[in-house]
């Protein structure tokens, strides 16, 4: 039993509740990372992450009611008023932006993370009340993730080693 | 010299860390895989991810911006 438990790889769950542009980085990051590392992961996409199972992503980020967002203007790095944020097409704006950073500096796309994620064998889980909750059907999402629920999640991450909520 | 060359320079994390993971997958046991990057992050990044996977960092250099990894495969 104990030899048992020694020879099972490490894990990691995260439950994955955001679907910014800027907040869906840090689960795909940990978990293809994780994956590379011998971990088995667990994903659970629920309430606005699950956007980010959807075939196609469109995701975007807005500076509205985020100080600690300073983009590069005029030669440094300014956050932009909240007013001006509510600004019809500051938001793409603000999208426009971040999508070139991302090229420029060398980071991946999400698209290219979650294939990865997928590649690495990363169980997915998709919440069937959220599916419910915004309409979404199946044929919406990529292929490959399951459906399942809080108990679902919770019997994954009894036996985890690392447990996340971003 | 390594068995395989892995350029990731100008590549942000985590990327270098997958790339090489993927590389180290297609070597033999034994083979050697050679990463030169230029992300900083990159240094601590192997070195842990060497620790955890059991594959060995054999050297891990710097030469002005470029950060240049040889891993053993073995594991």
């Amino acid at each position: 039993m104990a030899s048992e438990a020694s020879n099972k790889p490490k894990s990691m769950s995260i439950i994955v509740t955001k679907g910014t542009l800027d907040w869906a980085y840090p689960p795909f990051i940990l978990t293809t990372t994780a994956a590379a590392m011998g971990l088995d992961v667990t994903m659970f996409f629920t309430f606005y992450g699950l956007t980010l199972l959807k075939r196609n992503l469109d995701l975007k980020v807005t500076t509205l009611g985020n100080p600690a967002m300073k983009m590069p203007m005029m030669g440094m790095h300014m956050a932009m008023p909240n007013l001006l944020s509510a600004m019809p097409g500051a938001g793409s704006m603000a999208t426009a932006m971040m999508k070139n950073l991302i090229k420029k500096k060398g980071v991946a796309s999400i698209d290219e993370l979650r294939q990865m994620a997928i590649d690495a064998d990363v169980k997915m889980i998709a919440c069937q009340m959220t599916m419910d909750l915004f309409e979404y059907k199946m044929e919406d999402l990529i292929e490959g993730p399951v459906l399942g629920g809080a108990a679902t999640y919770i019997e994954s991450a009894m036996n985890c080693d690392i447990n996340l909520f971003i | 010299m390594a068995d395989q060359l892995l350029d990731v320079k100008g590549l942000n994390c985590p990327l270098p860390i997958l790339k090489s993971k993927k590389a180290l997958k297609d070597l033999p046991i034994g083979g050697t895989l050679q990463v030169v990057a230029t992300d900083p992050g990159a240094v601590k990044d192997f070195e842990a991810f060497c620790r955890t996977t059991g594959n060995q960092l054999v050297e891990s250099k710097v030469e002005g911006k470029v950060f240049s990894f040889l891993i053993k495969r073995t594991a």
